[in-house]
């Protein structure tokens, strides 16, 4: 069964503690400072961001087809069964080609290093493998980060409006976006506010480039027959003799110039 | 002569200045990251050094498969004389792709991942392939040369006698490379301006890749006949100058069919930041070339096809650019201008590219037809095409 989270804006308190222990589990920095950056970065991969006295998540969408793991020529990114997309450092070779695909712009570089990697949330692949929580939706004092099975938190995200129709947005972030993804965004005001783009297709991002793909196996027979038709009907034996001939005789006086 | 023997010095001392702060910058480059030698960021992730260095080189070596296709497989015999040039334009100019490549690579030694780690939903790992593969095929197609200039005649009849293979080989992997950099950019609908985003991105990038190589074999030809004496072949030049009247045209009516279907043709006549960039686009790229070329007068003389071809030429340069940069800019939420250190390492690999052609086509035989001439008169020239001077200083 396919893992997600839902993060329920107008339960956040804007306590960042999901920001804290998704620090302590990546092994990264963090402190007041850090804490009062309100963007993701190579060394944050959650920000809670703050607009009046509302809030909102921004963290790694985890699509159901990902583009950046589509993008990747060498797979280093991947879509796991459990939901979260992982990243392999040990394979990338740095094109970046996922950062430009990316439709959320979660992918962060470490342009200041030497060896650079990719850095985004790769929703705690390990203690998901393990069946447990992500550390963001463990730690959360007031439920608005719910880890669960997809579907499950997809009928709460939608019983929740359904019951509360004034309180929310009636728009799931996540349920249809780039064809799904396994994080899901609710919210009493418009995303757009976040930096969340509100023209964003339905359709899976990788189909864009495959249907484009997929006939290359086709075209090589028939395109290479083609152009291998029109030398057979273009090149006449004697034309070949004559140029051969020629070739030679041209061979000879260089040959002899020298 | 006192006077060109100056501007010799002159351009030998430019290429210098260049060379020297190309190799400070590499330094700064693989020592001190990406962050330090570029003006890259989370939010431009792609720059200069993908939108020129890779994007453009690419496109202006596709001469190499338009002219071997004209001439192997559609037997167009008179263009004959001029395939070479374009086969060592075309791969020097993937040599300098790879090259440049590892300079914007951010783990330049897994370049050969792609060999084993295999996504073929990703169109990086098709052009990865086949330009790889390409740039085998045209170390195939150069090698009669190397091995007629050193007399190697049984290794050259058994190339000689696989080559119709290569050719269509080379022909097939760059219709494939070509038309997929546009591909690259069909998985970011909401990221490219709607100028540019389109369906046809691939073909596009295949027609365009055409008008260039064409352009390309115009403007290298001129610049051979100025700098090495050579007679320049104007009736080839004129015919080559038809077929690009042709393309263009093809290309500039799918571009406006492409806007008024997409319902964007508006947007040409509404002032903005990328319409400025589309316009110098089209214009130069496009309208300009064709108008030019369109008048007999202009067409068939030189100095004519020659600056169309450089219109042409800096369009088309123009328009990878707006791919990769001021296309995404808006979506991205800001503006991005390359660092000097970015710049130094473009020029260098511009400078490079101008210098080694100089020195093949000096001691390679790049023109096999050729005769002895007086060294033609020179000419105002322009500052690019300096750089092949001082390898011809000793002349």
């Amino acid at each position: 069964m396919s893992k997600g989270i839902l993060y329920d804006a107008t339960k956040c308190i804007g306590c960042k503690q999901c920001e804290q222990a998704c620090a302590t589990e990546n092994g990264l920095p963090y402190d007041d400072k850090i804490a009062a950056q309100e963007v993701t970065s190579a060394h944050k991969y959650t920000a809670v961001l703050t607009k009046d006295d509302k809030f909102m998540r921004k963290l790694c969408m985890n699509c159901g087809d990902p583009a950046c793991a589509s993008v990747c020529p060498v797979g280093a990114m991947k879509k796991t069964a459990l939901g979260p997309v992982t990243y392999d450092k040990s394979k990338c070779m740095g094109c970046r080609y996922c950062m430009a695909a990316c439709p959320f712009s979660v992918p962060k570089y470490e342009w200041e290093k030497a060896i650079p990697g990719v850095r985004k949330c790769i929703m705690c692949s390990t203690r998901v493998a393990e069946g447990k929580q992500t550390a963001c939706a463990e730690i959360c004092p007031t439920g608005a980060t719910k880890f669960g099975d997809r579907d499950a938190l997809l009928d709460e995200a939608k019983k929740r409006i359904h019951d509360n129709p004034d309180t929310y947005l009636h728009h799931i972030f996540g349920e249809n976006e780039v064809g799904g993804t396994s994080v899901m965004l609710l919210s009493s005001i418009g995303f757009n506010n976040f930096g969340f783009r509100n023209d964003l297709t339905d359709r899976a991002l990788p189909m864009y480039t495959y249907q484009v793909l997929s006939r290359i196996p086709d075209f090589i027979p028939l395109f290479g027959t083609m152009l291998g038709g029109i030398y057979w009907i273009t090149h006449r034996r004697q034309d070949v003799a004559e140029a051969e001939a020629q070739e030679r005789e041209e061979r000879e006086f260089k040959g002899g110039a020298r | 002569m006192t006077i060109p023997r100056m501007r010799f010095t002159f351009w030998k001392a430019v290429f210098a200045v260049i060379m020297v702060a190309g190799v400070y910058c590499t330094f700064i480059r693989f020592f001190r990251g990406l962050g330090a030698s570029t003006n890259l960021s989370d939010q431009f992730p792609w720059g200069l050094w993908i939108g020129f260095d890779v994007m453009c080189g690419v496109m202006l070596a596709a001469g190499g498969f338009t002219l071997t296709a004209a001439v192997e497989i559609f037997n167009i015999k008179r263009f004959h004389s001029i395939v070479r040039p374009t086969i060592l334009t075309a791969f020097l100019g993937y040599l300098l792709v790879c090259a440049a490549l590892m300079y914007d690579l951010g783990l330049p030694w897994n370049i050969w991942h792609p060999l084993i780690m295999r996504n073929p939903h990703s169109v990086m790992f098709e052009v990865a392939y086949c330009v790889m593969l390409y740039t085998t095929v045209l170390a195939l197609e150069f090698s009669p040369i190397v091995l007629e200039h050193f007399h190697l005649h049984r290794a050259l009849k058994i190339v000689r006698s696989v080559m119709v293979v290569f050719v269509i080989l080379g022909v097939l992997l760059s219709t494939l490379h070509q038309s997929s950099l546009g591909t690259l950019y069909l998985i970011m609908p909401n990221k490219l301006h709607p100028f540019w985003y389109s369906p046809l991105l691939p073909v596009f990038f295949f027609l365009s890749a055409i008008s260039v190589g064409l352009a390309m074999t115009i403007f290298e030809s001129s610049m051979s006949s100025k700098y090495f004496g050579r007679e320049i072949e104007l009736p080839i030049l004129r015919d080559l100058g038809r077929v690009l009247v042709v393309v263009l045209a093809l290309y500039g009516i799918l571009k406006f069919e492409d806007l008024y279907h997409r319902h964007v043709l508006g947007l040409v006549f509404v002032s903005g930041y990328e319409q400025r960039f589309f316009l110098l686009e089209i214009f130069l790229s496009v309208l300009i070339p064709l108008g030019m070329l369109l008048v007999p007068k202009i067409r068939e003389n030189a100095q004519g096809l020659y600056l169309a071809a450089v219109l042409c030429l800096l369009g088309f340069v123009t328009n990878r650019l707006n791919v990769a940069i001021t296309g995404v800019e808006s979506a991205m939420g800001g503006r991005y201008t390359p660092k000097w250190t970015e710049v130094v390492i473009t020029a260098m690999f511009v400078a490079l590219g101008f210098a080694i052609f100089g020195f093949a086509a000096k001691y390679l035989p790049i023109f096999p037809e050729e005769k002895a001439h007086a060294p033609a008169m020179r000419k105002p020239e322009t500052v690019m095409s300096d750089f092949a001077v001082p390898v011809h200083a000793g002349d």
